[in-house]
C-alpha cells in the first residue's frame, strides 16, 4: 500500500468522532453525584435508626454493594453505567459490579475454576496496586508521621 | 480446475452453484432492517441453553440445519464443510458439527471466516473431488463480548468508533454445476453461482484500538478489492454490489477513501456494508454497525443472494473482512493485522 501508518491515522482520525467529553462529565457527575447523595442519605437514616457512628461506616457501604450486586443480578446496572460512566464506576458501586458481574459472567465453568478463578479479573488490579500503595503509606506513617 | 488470472484471483471454470441457504439471528438482528429475512430468530440470548457458548453451538447449527432444509439435502450427503467462529479453537463450530455427521474442515479468518469457507468450497467442489461442500459460521454477542471484552453486566461504555458483535449465523450448500437440482431449488428464478474467489493478503496500517476495528480492517478491504479489479480488468460499475463484511460507518468511510488514493477507484456507487446493513445505526443502539463472522454471513445469506437469485442483481463480490488479534496481542502493544477474502458471484448462464 502506498499509505503509509502516519497518512491512515491522520485518516482514521479525521473519520472517527470523538468522545463527547462534555455530555460524559455532565452524566458522571450527576450520577456519581447521586450516588454520594444518597450514600449520605443512607449515613442519615442509620443514624436516626440510633446505630453507633462505627456501625453507620460499615452499614452505609455493605448496602450500597448490596444494591450494587441486586442491580447488577437484574441487569439494570450496566444500562446506568453505560450512561454515567465514571459516574457508577468510581464509587464503592463500580467495585461491586466488577466482582458481581464476572460471578455471574463464569458460573457456567463451576464454582472453583470458574466463578472462584475469575472472581477478580476485573477488580484484581485495584486490590493490588490498592494494597500495595496502602503498604506503602503504612510504612512512611510508621516510621515518619506516627 | 481453477484457473489464476492476475496475482491473486482464481476464476472457477465449473461455476459451483449454491443449492441452499441458512441464515439465522438474535433478537436484535431480528428488530433490524433485515429481520424479516432472517430464517429463524432466537427471541432469548441463551436460546434456552446453560451458556452462551452453547447458545452459540445451537445458532450455529440452526443455520446449517435451514441451509440443508432450503436445498432438501440430508446432512449424510454433504461431503465436506468448511465453517469456524470466534471462539477459543473455533469450538462452536467444532460443537455444532458433533451431531451433524459431515467431514469438517476447520477454518479461522476472524469476521473473514465466512468468506474464507465460501472461497474454500468453492474450490473444493470445482477441483472436482467433491459434490456437496457447506461453508458456515457464526457469531454471538455475549459469547464474544465474554472472551474478549468484559463480563455481560460490568459496566463498561461504549466508545465512539465500537461496532456489536451480531449475533447470528450463516450458512451454505455449494453443489457442483452439472449434477440436478431439486424440484425446490429448480423453481427458483435463477441459480447463483460461485465464480471467482481471491484469497487476501494480511494488511496493517498501525491501527492497534481493538475498539476501531472498521479502521483495523478497511486497508485489507481497499486491498483486496483492488486486487480483484486489477486481476479481473473489471470497474466497480461493472459490478452491482460489493458486499464487505463488517467495517461498520467509519470503516466504510475509510475505505471509500482508501480505494480512491490506491487505486484511483470510485467504490461508492456499489459499496454496502453488512455491519451497516444488518443494523439500523441510528435507531438501534449497536454503536457504529454490527460486526462478528455471523453479520456479513446473515446479510449474505438472507439480503443478497436472494437479490442474485430474483434476478434483481447479476454480480455481487463479496468480502469478508477479518481483524487478526487475539486476546493477548493488544495488550502486548501491537496493531491490528487484518484479512479479507473475496466471492464473486453471479447469476448462472
Amino acid at each position: 500500500m502506498k499509505t503509509t501508518n502516519e497518512q491512515y491515522k491522520t485518516m482514521v482520525e479525521q473519520n472517527s468522532p470523538p468522545s463527547p467529553h462534555w455530555k460524559h462529565w455532565l452524566c458522571s457527575f450527576a450520577v456519581g453525584g447521586g450516588i454520594c447523595a444518597f450514600g449520605e442519605g443512607l449515613r442519615l437514616l442509620f443514624t436516626w435508626l440510633k446505630f453507633t457512628e462505627e456501625e453507620v461506616r460499615i452499614l452505609v457501604p455493605v448496602t450500597l454493594i448490596l444494591l450494587t450486586a441486586i442491580t447488577t443480578a437484574i441487569g439494570v446496572f450496566d444500562r446506568l453505567a453505560k450512561f454515567a460512566g465514571a459516574g457508577t464506576g468510581v464509587p464503592i458501586t463500580g467495585f461491586a459490579n466488577a466482582v458481581v458481574s464476572p460471578a455471574m459472567e463464569h458460573r457456567s465453568e463451576g464454582f472453583i475454576l470458574g466463578v472462584g478463578a475469575n472472581l477478580f479479573r476485573l477488580a484484581g488490579p485495584v486490590l493490588v496496586y490498592g494494597s500495595a500503595i496502602c503498604t506503602a503509606y503504612g510504612l512512611i506513617y510508621y516510621f515518619f508521621l506516627r | 480446475m481453477a484457473k489464476r488470472l492476475g496475482t491473486d484471483t482464481l476464476l472457477l471454470p465449473t461455476r459451483p452453484v449454491i443449492l441452499g441457504r441458512g441464515a439465522v439471528g438474535g433478537k436484535l438482528e431480528g428488530e433490524g432492517p433485515l429481520g424479516k429475512q432472517l430464517d429463524a430468530v432466537f427471541l432469548e440470548a441463551d436460546m434456552g441453553e446453560e451458556s452462551w457458548e452453547k447458545a452459540e453451538v445451537r445458532l450455529q447449527q440452526a443455520a446449517i440445519r435451514r441451509a440443508l432444509d432450503s436445498a432438501g439435502c440430508p446432512a449424510e450427503e454433504v461431503e465436506l464443510l468448511f465453517g469456524g467462529d470466534l471462539l477459543n479453537q473455533c469450538s462452536a463450530t467444532s460443537f455444532a458439527l458433533r451431531e451433524l455427521g459431515i467431514p469438517l474442515a476447520g477454518l479461522y479468518s476472524a469476521c473473514a471466516t465466512f468468506a474464507l469457507g465460501v472461497a474454500m468450497a468453492a474450490l473444493s467442489v470445482d477441483g472436482g473431488g467433491f459434490r456437496r461442500v457447506m461453508a458456515a459460521a457464526s457469531s454471538h454477542f455475549c459469547s464474544a463480548e465474554k472472551q474478549f471484552r468484559f463480563p455481560l453486566e460490568y459496566g463498561a461504555m461504549m466508545t465512539p468508533t465500537a461496532q456489536r458483535t451480531a449475533t447470528a449465523a450463516g450458512a451454505l450448500l455449494l453443489q457442483s454445476a452439472g449434477e440436478p437440482l431439486p424440484p425446490e431449488r429448480a423453481a427458483a428464478a435463477h441459480s447463483v453461482c460461485v465464480e471467482k474467489v481471491l484469497f487476501g493478503r494480511v494488511n496493517d496500517l498501525g491501527v492497534a484500538d481493538a475498539n476501531s476495528m472498521g479502521a483495523a480492517m478497511a486497508p485489507a478491504a481497499a486491498d483486496t478489492i483492488l486486487r480483484f479489479l486489477k486481476d479481473t480488468n473489471m470497474q466497480p460499475t461493472d459490478l452491482d454490489c460489493i458486499l464487505t463484511g463488517d467495517l461498520g460507518e467509519i470503516g466504510s468511510q475509510l475505505l471509500l477513501e482508501l480505494a480512491k488514493c490506491e487505486g484511483g477507484v470510485d467504490l461508492a456507487p456499489v459499496h454496502r456494508d453488512g455491519g451497516r446493513l444488518l443494523y439500523d445505526t441510528a435507531q438501534q443502539d449497536v454503536g457504529v454497525g454490527g460486526s462478528g463472522i455471523g453479520c456479513s454471513a446473515a446479510v449474505l445469506c438472507a439480503d443478497v443472494l436472494p437479490k442474485l437469485e430474483r434476478g434483481e442483481w447479476q454480480r455481487v463480490l463479496y468480502v469478508g473482512t477479518g481483524a487478526l488479534l487475539s486476546v493477548i496481542t493488544p495488550l502486548q502493544g501491537e496493531s491490528i493485522p487484518a484479512i479479507a477474502h473475496g466471492v464473486l458471484f453471479s447469476v448462472a448462464p
